[in-house]
């Protein structure tokens, strides 16, 4: 009786063991490409390696371009419901009118880059997992290595930069959509004076605010790129794989994605 | 040209490790053709992920062009796959590119060919092996044998002194099969190329090679000219050739006793 409750405390112990394992050979697995990475994008141009645009260009279309519509209709709807609850809630203060004040901070610091990171991971994060995975289990990946090509600096470097330059770019447009989308709401709706409106906003609102919410969209892109990436690279065998792990990408690099804000909203609380 | 000595390598841990190839030596001459065949799990595409760099031994050596290779790692392994041309089983083009993009690869990569001069090397590949005018076709709209050929084209992009070519005749039909075969042979002849040749199918092994190596479950059974394969007297090699379903190679992969199996599940 001791022994099997001993037996069992022991076997659980060692699958928890196996998991904080795995968690962390992941973990390193992760850092190991998010070197690499680093290395090819930034370092190799230096040594006589010049990255090619090329790529980079189409990638960015892909990424950037095409996700417009759906980052715009996310964020302006998020402003209109933004404005409708805040309503609420401050026409009992008696404080309607800075509804806009709300409305913009909380868009520019938070929920901007934040809904279209999250958009993003899944609409850019799963296709790369996809994508790549599907040449990694069709031996592409292995013939860019035969042939003397880095997989890295081939496929990942142009997701990359593009990704990269792009997110914080429509997280901008995000940012100003979601603001005009609580204005129609504040002037129309709710009856608020646009020139009060407008003027409460700016009010509230500083540089700072975009500018802490452009730095965190730039950690996402790194976070959605290399999670989607790694998740790529690391499949084996065959379609069943791709679709586990572009599930998995997905849900690891929102995961990610929201505990990165977490940490830098409190590094901002803090510090700045 | 190739050598290799004593290669040796195994898989897994502790008690599920599994020696797959045991004591490989082989010797491929320039401009020759070398079909290492065998059936599957017999180790021969483990010899070819060594030759590539894909693996690394547990012990033994790799010679390619006078150099030890099996150590190679980053720039050093690249500079020696420069050397190399590959045909994979799958033929591993680029889906998202189209056939001229996917020959023209390696040159703009590796060489300094302005654009026009590429083009018109690609044309020549394409030729060879008999595709000129589907430049702008992707993949995907490409039949099986078409894609071996765009593969083999794109395998000799930079004119390699060797070509690995992994099961170039799997899932063809048999004059897609012949096609692949003239053009390896064509290949080699022609143009001095080193080919070595991963296969199980031994009719199209027999009339392209100058070598055949057999393989099974890791050891080399039989080496030497088609006719000295074809007239071997070993059991296995017979089996082999002859493709009888039982024989030397049982065709139960089943390690346990039947008899003894049922009983123990009419006992529970």
């Amino acid at each position: 009786m001791v022994r099997t409750f001993f037996g069992f405390i022991g076997r659980r112990g060692f699958e928890f063991v196996d998991v904080f394992e795995n968690f962390f050979k992941e973990i390193s697995g992760l850092y190991y490409l998010t070197r690499a990475t680093l290395y090819c994008t930034f370092i190799e141009p230096l040594r006589g390696k010049p990255n090619k645009w090329r790529p980079v260009w189409t990638q960015m279309e892909e990424v950037g371009v095409k996700s417009t519509t759906i980052v715009f209709l996310v964020s302006f709807l998020i402003g209109v419901i933004l404005a409708f609850q805040s309503a609420h809630q401050l026409s009992r203060l008696g404080a309607l009118e800075f509804v806009g004040a709300l409305v913009g901070v909380a868009i520019l610091r938070e929920l901007g880059p934040l809904m279209t990171a999250l958009v993003m991971s899944g609409r850019v994060g799963a296709a790369f997992t996809a994508e790549m995975g599907t040449m990694k289990v069709s031996d592409e990946i292995l013939a860019l290595e035969t042939m003397a090509l880095n997989p890295v600096k081939f496929l990942i470097t142009p997701r990359f930069l593009a990704l990269l330059i792009m997110l914080p770019c429509l997280t901008i447009m995000a940012d100003l959509m979601g603001i005009l989308g609580g204005f129609l709401i504040g002037t129309t709706t709710l009856g608020i004076d646009p020139v009060t409106y407008v003027n409460n906003s700016l009010d509230a609102m500083v540089v700072k605010d975009v500018v802490t919410g452009l730095i965190k969209s730039a950690v996402f892109a790194v976070i959605i790129v290399m999670v989607g990436s790694y998740m790529a690279f690391v499949i084996e065998g065959g379609a069943e794989m791709v679709g586990q792990n572009t599930r998995t990408a997905v849900v690891v690099s929102m995961i990610l994605v929201i505990i990165a804000d977490l940490i830098f909203t409190s590094l901002f609380f803090f510090v700045l | 040209m190739i050598r290799i000595k004593n290669l040796k390598k195994s898989f897994g841990e502790g008690d599920k490790r599994i020696t797959v190839l045991e004591n490989f030596n082989a010797h491929m001459k320039q401009g020759q053709i070398t079909a290492i065949i065998g059936g599957s799990g017999s180790g021969k595409s483990t010899v070819l992920k060594h030759l590539i760099g894909a693996y690394r031994p547990d012990s033994g050596e790799i010679w390619i062009d006078g150099e030890e290779v099996s150590q190679f790692k980053g720039e050093e392994l690249n500079r020696v796959r420069k050397k190399f041309g590959i045909m994979f089983q799958s033929g591993a083009l680029f889906n998202s590119l189209t056939v001229e993009d996917n020959v023209a690869l390696p040159m703009r990569e590796h060489t300094d060919l302005n654009e026009g001069t590429i083009l018109i090397m690609v044309k020549m590949k394409l030729e060879m092996v008999g595709l000129r005018g589907a430049e702008h076709l992707k993949p995907a709209q490409l039949s099986g044998g078409m894609i071996k050929r765009i593969a083999l084209a794109r395998a000799i992009a930079l004119d390699p002194k060797i070509v690995f070519y992994d099961e170039p005749s799997a899932g063809l039909d048999p004059i897609s099969i012949g096609v692949i075969d003239k053009l390896i042979m064509d290949l080699s002849r022609k143009m001095g190329i080193t080919s070595v040749v991963v296969t199980h199918e031994i009719p199209s092994a027999m009339r392209i090679a100058d070598k055949i190596i057999m393989l099974f479950k890791g050891k080399i059974i039989a080496e030497g000219t088609p006719e000295e394969i074809r007239n071997s007297d070993d059991p296995k090699v017979i089996q082999f050739i002859e493709g009888s379903p039982d024989g030397p190679i049982p065709f139960s992969k089943s390690l346990t006793d039947y008899g003894e199996e049922l009983k123990e599940m009419s006992r529970v």
